[in-house]
Parts: structure tokens; sequence; C-alpha cells
């Protein structure tokens, strides 16, 4: 055994013997000897491993065909079930024009290439010369350069190389505006009305039943000129619950309207849409990390990894009984940001 | 000078002489042939990942290329008129319009993008094993620790490319989960709104995402892919490959199989076989069915859907996280500067960088980790069979269980579907276990290992058990015990296993507290060992145990009785 665990904390030793280096150690007895395969004694088995080797050419040919075949032949008619006909054609013929060549030559090595194995030294990474050698000439450069005698050259070498890459980084700002008050604001206004997701038809208090659900989008969001990005702060669900269960808290008592209560639909969590609304316990649940949020308690985190509440639009109903926001939302909606506040 | 040159030119005599005169007078390239043709490769199961990664990645940007032909990363809007007629009409981004007309309109191409995808998924998966085979054996050792590094950034590249990918087709799922993203993105303390804003252009999604995806997916990425191979390929040839121990191997030789014909043939043959492989699946099981999504909305969200498997344990941290504790207290802080309140999200901010930071962290540094513990500097060319390390196994497992309890986590709302149990207990035990499982998993696997290694003294010492129950003469029963021969047994017993050390003094005969850090770090590494046996513990145990040994002698008698 190689003396690696005693002696002072640098030792090294370049290359290890392990197995040799010790007294009390067995020694190495060699390659094993050689077992001839079938192959190599009888005439018959070579033979028969050269025509399966062929063979499994010959069925590497035939996926090639079968590919042509599937290509020209299985023409695509709009329906889903011709397209997967075809793309499985294709495919299982890709797959046999390849495994049957790659088969065919794996064979061939194991079965008729020679398996002795061979034995080669190893030679160390660097010699120690040719090491002492480059280091010198490293040493020469460096001395030839003059870098180490003039440090006024150094430093403001190394500032300049500091400085220089800077406006790399630099032209890059034009990549997007800078955020401004863009997150604090959403599409919602004062007066403007709840519609459908996606269709926008406004929505009557009285179409809203108790138990109900509804995706909401504001009034004129489809025309808006950046749509997804707008939608992707407005969109709200609207939900009826008992006026009983629900317990505003003091300002955002007339938030609602006779039980009907408008959330953000964008998690606080890292922003997916918070979809599910179940029915029986009021609780809404996000899809992609189950953050549980309880209407009961104006949407307080219950469960999972979002940290606040679901923000609350303020809603109304009009003179001809739509739905209509009090205002925008009161904070901002989605994921946390650092300028949050 | 030049007439005498033409004159005493060399002549090829054969057909296979005349082709390779031509190169070799042009290029140069008999040196390269004398250098590979006949070079030794060690052969064994476990070194083909790497072969297929490197495989995978070749299919990768073929099957890449032809996407890129028929494929328009522009998020301008467009009605559908293609072939799926369920789609036909709806408004959506031309990058998701020209991903249906590759899936129905381009022969074949629904088969590409099959490929590619399944290709992607392989490609990180071969990365993943290799480098817990590389891992497991200690290939990482010296001199192959930075060829470790250069591997570790390749799979940190390989899920880069996978996750730009995976956003392209600009289907409700990639939109998803690029805001998911967004939303990791934006809880970055002071910048992350600034590099949401730039990353998208503007408020997500935006009109540039795709584009930008596009250039890194298929130009920046794979090109520094392609380097890293290269980087890491050449090493492999300066370093040779290693070889696990055994008879006829040592630490300064190469057993193995010459490259030309038998480890090119094979290595040649394995590409078309991973090739054929990854098309039959493609053929067969269906991937990420774009059209079933519909075009990206910010409102919808489908239920249950998943992530690509290498991503799903950032995503799992992320559902792990408690975002609040009790009643009143969470984890996302306002704190009041002079020029007012600032937000911290640390429970988006602490699942998407700390397991991530640790895991990457730890790899890239472990080769400096232990070879400081174990004072060992030396070259190592013959791997370690796994249980002989047990602790970096254990170690090597605590990381794997770590990683599974995420990764599981990413699907817990399927698991509480699948086996009718309360989503919220699965996320419970699961926060449980991702702190408990890599402990328990590191207590296990050392365990394991340390009684492999009792079993492997057993087997070298007394034979493997045969089964075969014998009565002696004077009426004792023994069960026969095959001694092994001496390939195998040497193949058991030739293993270093270092041993614990006391802290040394320095010079000046002070001991530094690092010192006696390592040497505690080196007895909770090799406290715990079972030492390799020795000739004369062999020697020892055939004249002591007689009866449970069946040497020539032994079996002579029991035959004649």
């Amino acid at each position: 055994m190689a003396d690696n665990s005693h002696g002072s904390p640098d030792t090294s030793v370049t290359v290890a013997t392990p197995g040799q280096g010790g007294v009390d150690t067995f020694t190495n007895p060699g390659l094993p000897p050689h077992r001839p395969r079938l192959a190599d004694t009888d005439p018959r088995a070579e033979k028969r491993a050269e025509r399966q080797v062929a063979l499994l050419f010959f069925i590497s040919v035939l996926g090639t065909l079968l590919f042509f075949v599937a290509y020209f032949f299985i023409p695509l008619n709009d329906t889903i079930e011709r397209l997967r006909l075809q793309n499985l054609a294709l495919g299982l013929g890709t797959a046999f024009a390849m495994l049957g060549i790659g088969v065919g030559i794996v064979h061939w090595a194991k079965t008729l290439m020679p398996d002795h194995e061979l034995t080669e030294e190893r030679h160390a990474v660097t010699d120690e010369k040719d090491r002492a050698e480059a280091e010198q000439i490293v040493g020469t450069i460096l001395d030839e350069s003059g870098i180490k005698r003039r440090p006024l050259i150094r430093n403001t070498l190394i500032g300049a190389a500091i400085l220089a890459p800077l406006p790399a980084i630099a032209i890059f700002r034009d990549l997007g505006p800078l955020p401004g008050d863009a997150l604090k604001h959403t599409f919602w206004d004062a007066g403007m009305r709840l519609t459908r997701d996606p269709s926008g038809t406004p929505i009557k208090a009285s179409d809203v039943t108790v138990g109900s659900a509804f995706h909401v989008i504001p009034e004129g969001l489809n025309e808006a000129e950046n749509k997804l990005e707008e939608k992707a702060k407005a969109v709200v669900l609207l939900m009826r619950l008992d006026p009983e269960s629900l317990n505003p808290s003091e300002g955002r008592e007339d938030w609602g309207y006779d039980g009907i209560v408008a959330y953000s639909k964008i998690c606080t969590h890292v922003g997916c849409p918070v979809a599910l609304y179940e029915q029986q316990t009021h609780h809404l649940l996000c899809p992609c990390h189950q953050s549980t949020f309880d209407l009961e308690q104006e949407c307080k985190v219950i469960f999972g990894p979002a940290a606040r509440p679901l923000p609350q639009l303020p809603i109304d109903v009009d003179d001809e009984g739509y739905l209509i926001a009090r205002s925008d939302f009161q904070e901002p909606v989605g994921p946390s940001f650092w300028e949050r506040g | 000078m030049s007439s005498s040159t033409a004159t005493h030119e060399y002549q090829p005599k054969t057909r296979v002489g005349r082709v390779t005169h031509f190169v070799d007078s042009r290029v140069g390239g008999s040196g390269m042939v004398k250098e590979f043709g006949r070079k030794i490769f060690p052969d064994h199961w476990t070194f083909m990942f790497g072969e297929v990664a490197l495989y995978t990645f070749v299919i990768l940007l073929i099957s890449g290329t032809f996407l890129t032909f028929f494929f328009d990363p522009s998020m301008a809007e467009t009605h559908y008129e293609g072939s799926y007629l369920p789609l036909r009409g709806v408004e959506m981004s031309v990058a998701y319009a020209s991903s249906l007309d590759i899936s129905f309109d381009v022969r074949g191409g629904l088969f590409m993008r099959q490929v590619h995808h399944w290709s992607a998924l392989l490609f990180v998966a071969a990365n993943a094993v290799h480098m817990l085979r590389v891992f497991f054996t200690g290939a990482f050792r010296r001199p192959r620790e930075l060829n470790w590094v250069v591997g570790t950034t390749l799979l940190i590249m390989g899920l880069a490319a996978g996750f730009t990918g995976y956003s392209l087709p600009d289907d409700l799922l990639s939109g998803n989960g690029l805001r998911i993203i967004d939303g990791v993105v934006k809880s970055i303390p002071v910048i992350g709104t600034y590099i949401s804003f730039f990353l998208f252009g503007g408020e997500f999604p935006g009109t540039a995402i795709i584009g930008r995806l596009y250039v890194l997916h298929i130009l920046l990425i794979p090109a520094v892919i392609l380097l890293l191979i290269g980087i890491h390929l050449f090493m492999v040839v300066i370093h040779k490959h290693t070889q696990y121990p055994g008879p006829g191997r040592t630490n300064t030789n190469v057993v193995g199989y010459p490259v030309g014909p038998v480890y090119a043939a094979k290595a040649g043959g394995y590409f078309f076989i991973v090739f054929g492989i990854v098309a039959a699946i493609s053929a067969a099981f269906t991937i990420n069915p774009i059209w079933n999504y519909g075009p990206y909305d910010p409102s919808p969200v489908s239920a249950g859907t998943q992530p690509d498997w290498y991503i799903g344990w950032v995503d799992g941290a992320l559902r792990l996280m408690p975002g609040t504790v009790g009643a009143n207290w969470d984890f996302e802080w306002n704190i009041p500067f002079p020029w007012g309140v600032n937000t911290l999200s640390l429970n988006v901010l602490f699942p998407a960088l700390v397991p991530a930071g640790i895991v990457f962290t730890l790899m890239l540094a472990w080769p400096w980790i232990e070879s400081w513990v174990t004072k060992d500097k030396r070259e190592h060319h013959l791997l370690d069979r796994p249980r002989n390390a047990p602790t970096r196994t254990a170690v090597g497992v605590a990381g794997v269980v770590f990683y599974c309890v995420m990764w599981a986590a990413a699907s817990s709302d399927l698991i509480a579907t699948h086996f009718l149990v309360s989503l919220n207990d699965v996320t419970y035990w699961l926060r449980i276990l991702v702190i408990v499982g890599p402990i328990i998993g590191f207590m296990i696997a050392r365990r394991v290992a340390l009684a492999l290694q009792r079993k492997d003294r057993e087997i070298a010492l007394h034979g493997r058990e045969t089964g075969r129950i014998v009565r002696l003469p004077h009426g004792e029963f023994i069960e026969v015990h095959e001694p092994v021969d001496e390939y195998k047994r040497y193949q058991l017993v030739s293993f270093e296993s270092p041993e614990a050390y006391a802290p040394v003094a320095d010079g000046n005969g002070h001991v530094s507290r690092s010192e006696k850090l390592r040497s505690r770090a080196s007895r909770f590494f090799f406290e715990d060992r079972v030492a390799p046996v020795t000739p004369s513990e062999l020697h020892a145990s055939h004249s002591g145990h007689h009866g449970e040994i069946a040497n020539a002698q032994d079996r002579e008698s029991i035959a004649s009785h």
C-alpha cells in the first residue's frame, strides 16, 4: 500500500502503484488466459456469424426502403391518425435502418474481430524536463516583456483591461425599456366593465349565481395594443359566495357586491394563473406550485409557496346591472419584485 | 533540389498506400494514424454513458438543423391556416404556427421534432448518468479534475440548451414555463425587475423572447457545448481512459482493445444503435403534443403538467418551499431602507438558487475536497469499485436522494391524484424527506458499501458458497466453499484502503487548526473501514479453518467418501 495516510500534509507521489508498494499485498497475476470464442475454433460458427452480420445489414436496407414507402405512399390527409401512422412508419424505417447497421457492426466486432486484450503503458502527462524548460521559457518571456519591472505599465494595463469590456455589457441596455411603474398598474380603471375571458362579453351581477366562477378580463382588452402583456396582469377570477361567509376587513367592505368578489388570477408566487376554484371549500389553488388561497379570508395563503394574498379588484354594479371595476387594483399584482415595496 | 525530391519521392504500391500518400503528403496524417490507429481503449459497459451523451448530441445537431429550416421564431400574430382542423383560424404567434406546420404539413417533421425532443431528454440523462459513474468510481481524481469541471459545465449547458429549446414552440405549456422563469427572475434583489424587462424586451411576455432564446438555443449554447466536448475528448486522449482494477491492470498500463478495428467498430456501431433506439422511441411514443395545448395565453393553464425531467428538481424545490410559517409570518420581507421599502421574496429566491447552488458547487469542488481530506495527490488511473470508497459513495447517494426528492416534488400533484392521498400531506412528507432523506441515504449507502466489502473479504478468504452440504466421515456437516481463482481473488483484494490519521504538526511543532479539521474529516471518512485481505491472512485462514474450505485436498477426500 502506498503511503498516503501518514507523513507530512503535502506528500505527493506522482504515480501510485497499488498492490505493489507494500509488503503484505497480493501480486498482480496478470491477464487471465484468453478463452477462444466459438467462431475462433469452429469454421461453421464463423460462417454463421458472417451470415448473421450480412443479414443485419440487409435488415437495414429494408428499413431504409420502409422509410421511403412511408414518405411517398402514406399521404397526409388532415387526420391525426394518418399522421401517427406516417410517423410510426418513418420512425420504424429509420430505426431498422440504423439498428441494422449498428447491431451488425457490433456483432461483427464481437464475433469475428480479434478479442485479445492488449496492454499499453501509460506515459506521464508531462515529463519533468519539459516542465522545467517551459517554466524557464515563461520566465524569460515575462522578463523580456518587463512587466514585473514596470509596475506603472502593468497597473494601467490592468485598469484598462477591467474597463474595456464594460461597453460590451452597456451596449445591451436597449434590450428593453426600464420598468418604470409598469408593474404597479394594470388595464383596469374605474367604471370599466368586467367581461368574460376570452369572448369579452359583459357580465351581469344576476348571471353570477352562488357557487359559480367566471374567468374575467377587462372590457376592451381584446382590442388593446399590447393585448398579451395587459392580459398577463389584468386577468381576474370572479366568484359568488354566501355573503355571510366573507369576512371583509376594514376599508374593504364595499369591494364586493352581494357576495360577488373579484381577485387577481395571477399567483403572487411566480405568476401562474390560479385557475382552480374549489367550490366546496372556497379555496383557490394554483396548479403550478399548489399555493392555496382562502376566499373566506380575503385570499390569504393557507398552503404552498406563495407568501402574499391575491390582490382584490374592487367591484360594483352599473345602472344596467353589469359588473364594473371601482378602480384599478390597489396594489401590484403577480409575483413580488424588489421595487414593490 | 526540387528535381532530386521528385526523383526520390516515395512511390506507393497499393491502393491504400496511394490514398494514404495523397493525404499524408498534403496534411500529414500519418502521425495521427500512428498515434490513434492502435491506441488502446479499456472496455466496460459503464463507459458507454459518455458515448450515449456524445451520440445524442450529434443526433440533436442533425435533427435540430432540419428543424431550423422550417421554424420561424417570430412572435408576430397570425391566424393559423394549416392542416390541423381544431386550431384553424385561431390567433397565435408565427412561432407556434410554424411549429404546428412542422408537425402537420412537413412530411417527417413530426418525426424530427420527436427525435429532437427525445434525444434532448436522453442527452441530459446520459450526461447525468455518466457523471454519476465518474463520481462513484473516483475517475475525477488527479489528473482528471479539470475534465470533471468541464463535464459539470457541459451538464449545466445541457440544461440551458434544454430549457431554451423547450420555450421555442410558444405553446401554452412553454409560455407558462417562461412565466415561472419571469417570476423567479423578478425575485432577484435590486436588478431582478430590470433583468426581466431586458430579457423580455419590456413586460412579460412581449414579442422578443422567442427570437432571443432561439439565437441562444441554435447558436451560442451549441457552440459552447461543441467547444467543451472538444476540450473534454482532447483531455481524454491526453490522460488515456481510466480502467477498472483487476488482474493484469495496473495504474501504469491500459488494457483493452485497439481503436482499429475493434474499438472503432464497437463505438461506431453504437452510434447507429443509439440513433436507432431514439428513432424507435420517436416512432412509437408521442412527446410534447403542442397541438393539444393551444397558443400561449396568460389566462389558462393546464393542471398536472410537468416540465422536462431535468428541470423538474428546481420546480420541485419551488413547490416544497413554504411561503408562510404559522398564521402571521412569511418569507416575503419588506425591508425599509432610507430611500423607501424594498421587497425580498425569499420564498422564491431561496428554492430557486440554493439547492441547485449547493449541488453544483459541491460537484465542482468535490475533487479538491476529497484530495484535501485524503492527502492523496497522486495520479489515479485505476477506478475504485464504489464499495471500496464507502464515504464517497454515501455522499453521492445522499446527493442523488436530495435530487430525487425535489424531482418527486415536481410531481406532487400527480402523486396525490394517482395514489388518492392528500396533496398537502404529500408536500409535508416531501419537505421532511428533502432534509432527512439524504442523511438516511448516506447512512444506508455507507453501511451497504461496508457490508459488501466484508462479503468480498469473506469470498477472498473462504471462497464462494456452493450450497452443497457434505457430511464428513466423523459426522460433521459442512457447506462446501469453492475457492476463487487467483484472478477473481485479485479483483477482490487489490484496492487501497486509506486510514484515518491524527493531525500532523508542521515544521515548528505547531498543529494548525485546518490540520485538526482535516484530521477530523479523515476520521469521518475512514473511521469505519474494512481492510483488504492480505496474503498472510489468506494463508492463516487456509491453515486455520480447515473444515470450511474445500481446497484441492479436501475436495479429494470428500469425493472419495
